[in-house]
């Protein structure tokens, strides 16, 4: 069924919920090589979607298409049945890199505050609904036991927090993260995804993260977008996460290996694509 | 052979001995500030670069004022700035930029009390201007020749670091896995910067020895992302620029107003934006689509 | 040196510091101290140049700020910041170069231009330097929000329609017009350490931005206030009481700050491993 042509949004028999995002047919190229060939996937109300590929493989591109700030050579990206306008706050950006220095005159919900409004002209005038939205994005990101701390002192995980507490306040219909967990350590990483998968739950947001490895989304996530080669397949995990789909994907043999509720992506060794293969698992070293 | 470049180079050039001191003393400078400047760049320290030149006028003006051989206000006061803008916390990005800017204030400000107390003591009005604006015709050829050779040490002794002051300028982090004491080198740096820094400012005043310090090598580093040839390509620039510059300045002795000649700052500069806007000329032209941001 | 001939100066003073706050702490928030420095160093340049053509000095600062700041803003487009704002800087001292050396005579008043002098300020000048005031506060007043979400947060800010090289080029306008009303008080080489000294001091004494904002014109007017007073007893160009005060703020500052951390370290151990290590 996916094998080889693109996802098409309208074959998806298990059509729960409303569509937020759908991008058909989007085609990126720089200086004549293409990083991303046609690809086409939707996401819909309250369901985490991970972007899953190798490094270099066009999801940071990916993303910058849906938030508008990269032209396409083909395609269409619409959001909850209109066109995309960046001025509309209907999508929730939490980028990959952000450097908030030590010394920045900002607390933790000032940055969130800025999430309101930081796009609008003027000095922003403290009023009681301003204070009890950004309270209320504090709750549901669970930052308010640092609410008031400068923001650069804060720890990586804490940090992500309150960028995910700023892009979530002004009510987005779709949060798109990249490479959150890159540079958490392991115990950061379980609680921001846990908290994504919370606000997708409760508040009905699709949350689209990227990620290189996706063992640690697996948890929470309800379909995939797997990226290579500027190519995508999109669907439940266990539908593209699948030993032919991935090697029509990557153009060459790839393995998958499930150990104990993770997966392992590996690169074959030229054998046939139509082969079963045992897995032998090894008695832990004494 | 003089008619065919008579046009070019007025009579007398290359016979004057000022013209000699100077092609000789700016291509001296250029072969420092090349190198120098190219790590300057690379770190992110164009500021501090600059601060040094003006470190080197308030130390000029306090050598004046002590009747002390200017030399020695410009390295004191260039080793005292270092120390204060290592104190401050000049390794982090942002820090960098307001440490550099604290000591810089501190020091202009002394730099304002000097040449005060210069102009009430030895009414010489116009010193201050002298000093900022300085040019490379108008110095004492002894100190230049003394302190265009301590610029040469610096240099000798910057580059044994090369490898770890690279690394440590690339990526800190690996650096200092890999057991390069990266505070310790920065620091060496930014002495051997505001040496080399201060020195081609007595030679060729403050507004050249920034300009020959950042212009060449950033040209050179839009050129090339190789170390080596982005600072041989930007001594080669600098010497250029400065050479051309003295030429014209030369010639401008005919040009309106007659007889008092445009200063060689002026020409110089000019000619390292030239450089530098024609380097992205060639960058657009091989890459023309956007990049990640 | 509370006569009537002062009440220039103080008025003039006082307005410089309010807006050198003001514009200091997004100076000092965006990294861009380099830039403070610059547009008021070069704005000198054109100054020489309005005296030598006999033109209006205040003109030929503004003029020179202005180019400055575009110059950065245009350069920066092509390649790194700090490397576009020592371009731009030598290129307008070059061409202030050449002004000086074409002038037959020095100007006297060129001095002050560069420390600042007491008795710098005419009547004639206050209105425009006024208006200058009144003109900068508003547009750091429209520019507040996405200039500082712009500032802190580039990506962010892009995705969500506020351009970064846009928000620059507002940003160093906003400079030059505040470097235009600073260098006849305070001089063209001190201008920025009022910029940048009080609000990196202020940013050190409070986490919220509206506070930084205020302590910061607060710092500014107690720095201007000593300087003018000291000045005018010793003499000494106002520029020098500027600089030191500067660095005596901000030192005291980060004395502050460090004992708070202490404070604050022993209540949030989970901060320990973030904060003590050196960020390189």
């Amino acid at each position: 069924m996916i094998l080889t042509t693109p996802f098409d949004p309208a074959d998806d028999p298990a059509d729960l919920g409303d569509e937020v995002l759908a991008v058909r047919g989007v085609s990126v190229s720089f200086s004549g090589r293409a990083v991303l060939s046609e690809v086409s996937f939707t996401l819909r109300e309250g369901e985490v979607t991970g972007l899953i590929g190798p490094n270099g493989s066009g999801k940071t591109t990916l993303l910058r298409v849906i938030l508008g700030l990269q032209a396409t050579a083909a395609g269409s990206v619409s959001i909850a049945g209109g066109a995309r306008d960046r001025k509309r706050p209907l999508i929730g950006y939490v980028p990959q890199k952000f450097l908030l220095d030590v010394d920045l005159p900002l607390r933790a919900r000032d940055v969130v505050a800025l999430g309101l409004d930081g796009n609008r002209l003027g000095i922003p005038l403290p009023s009681r609904k301003r204070e009890h939205l950004v309270d209320e994005a504090l709750a549901a990101v669970g930052a308010e036991t640092f609410a008031g701390s400068r923001v650069g002192t804060l720890s990586g995980g804490e940090q992500q927090r309150v960028l995910i507490g700023h892009a979530l306040v002004s009510r987005p219909k779709l949060l798109l993260l990249d490479e959150p967990l890159a540079n958490l350590d392991p115990g950061s990483v379980q609680e921001v995804v846990k908290l994504l998968g919370s606000v997708a739950n409760e508040h009905g947001i699709a949350v689209f993260i990227s990620a290189h490895e996706m063992n640690a989304l697996l948890p929470v996530m309800d379909r995939i977008v797997y990226i290579a080669n500027g190519r995508a397949v999109s669907g439940r995990a266990d539908e593209v996460v699948r030993s032919e789909v991935l090697s029509a994907l990557y153009g060459h043999h790839v393995d998958v290996l499930r150990l104990h509720g993770r997966v392992l992506v590996v690169p074959g060794a030229g054998i046939d694509a139509g082969n079963t293969h045992d897995i032998t698992v090894l008695p832990p070293p004494d | 052979m003089s008619h065919f470049l008579a046009p070019v180079f007025e009579a007398g050039f290359f016979e004057s001995p000022a013209v000699h001191v100077a092609l000789i003393l700016g291509a001296v400078v250029a072969i420092v500030s090349g190198p120098v400047g190219v790590f300057t760049v690379i770190r992110g320290q164009s500021f501090a670069g600059h601060t040094f030149a003006d470190v080197a006028t308030t130390g000029g003006s306090g050598a004046f004022l002590l009747g002390v051989n200017p030399i020695w206000g410009f390295v004191v006061m260039g080793l005292a700035a270092t120390s204060a803008m290592e104190m401050i916390g000049v390794q982090r990005p942002r820090g960098r930029d307001v440490a550099t800017g604290i000591v810089l204030g501190g020091v202009l400000g002394l730099a304002a009390l000097f040449l005060y107390l210069d102009t009430t003591n030895s009414s010489t009005t116009g010193a201050s201007i002298t000093v900022l604006f300085g040019s490379i015709f108008v110095i004492d050829h002894r100190t230049a020749l003394i302190a265009a050779l301590c610029g040469l040490l610096v240099l000798a002794l910057v580059l044994p670091c090369y490898r770890m002051l690279l690394l440590s300028s690339l990526n800190a982090d690996m650096a200092a896995s890999r057991g390069v004491p990266v505070r310790l080198v920065g620091f060496c740096y930014l002495a051997a910067t505001s040496l080399a820094v201060a020195l081609s400012a007595i030679t060729i005043g403050a507004i050249l020895s920034t300009a020959l310090l950042i212009g060449p090598a950033a040209t050179a580093l839009r050129l090339t992302k190789r170390p080596v040839t982005a600072m041989i390509t930007a001594v080669a620039i600098a010497v250029a620029a400065t050479w051309l510059g003295i030429v014209l300045a030369y010639d401008s002795f005919y040009w309106p107003p007659v007889g008092r000649g445009w200063p060689v700052s002026f020409f110089v500069v000019v000619l390292i934006l030239a450089f530098y806007l024609l380097s992205g000329l060639r960058r657009r032209r091989q890459r023309p689509a956007p990049g990640l941001a | 040196m509370f006569s009537s001939f002062m009440t220039n100066t103080w008025i003039a003073a006082s307005m410089v510091a309010v807006i050198a706050g003001v514009v200091g702490f997004f100076a000092v928030v965006r990294g861009s101290s380099f830039a403070a420095h610059a547009v008021p160093q070069g704005a000198f340049a054109g100054a020489a140049g309005a005296s030598l053509i006999g033109a209006n000095t205040l003109l030929g600062l503004g003029v020179f700020a202005v180019a400055g700041a575009l110059g950065i803003g245009w350069l920066s487009r092509r390649g790194r910041q700090d490397v576009a704002t020592a371009l731009a800087l030598v290129v307008l001292l070059g061409v202030g170069a050449l002004f000086l050396s074409m002038s037959v005579e020095y100007a006297p008043e060129l001095y002050s231009l560069l420390f600042g002098e007491v008795l710098g300020v005419s009547s004639s000048q206050l209105l425009p330097l006024g208006l200058l005031g009144v003109a900068c506060l508003l547009a750091v007043g429209l520019c507040y929000r996405p200039l500082l979400l712009s500032s802190v947060l580039g990506d962010v800010a892009e995705a969500r329609g506020v351009h970064s090289l846009r928000m620059e080029m507002c940003f160093l306008l906003i400079v030059a017009m505040a470097t235009t009303m600073t260098v006849p008080v305070v001089g063209a080489f001190l201008t920025f350490s009022l910029m940048v000294a009080p609000a990196a001091a202020a940013r050190l004494l409070t986490a919220r931005p509206g506070r930084a904002v205020g302590l910061a014109v607060l710092i500014a007017l107690l720095t201007v206030w000593a300087a003018v007073s000291a000045s005018y007893v010793t003499q000494w160009p106002v520029g020098f009481f500027v600089g030191a005060l500067g660095v005596v703020t901000y030192g005291l500052a980060r004395g502050w700050a460090a004992v708070r951390l202490n404070g604050q370290l022993r209540r949030r151990p989970r901060l320990a491993a973030v904060t003590a290590a050196p960020v390189s």
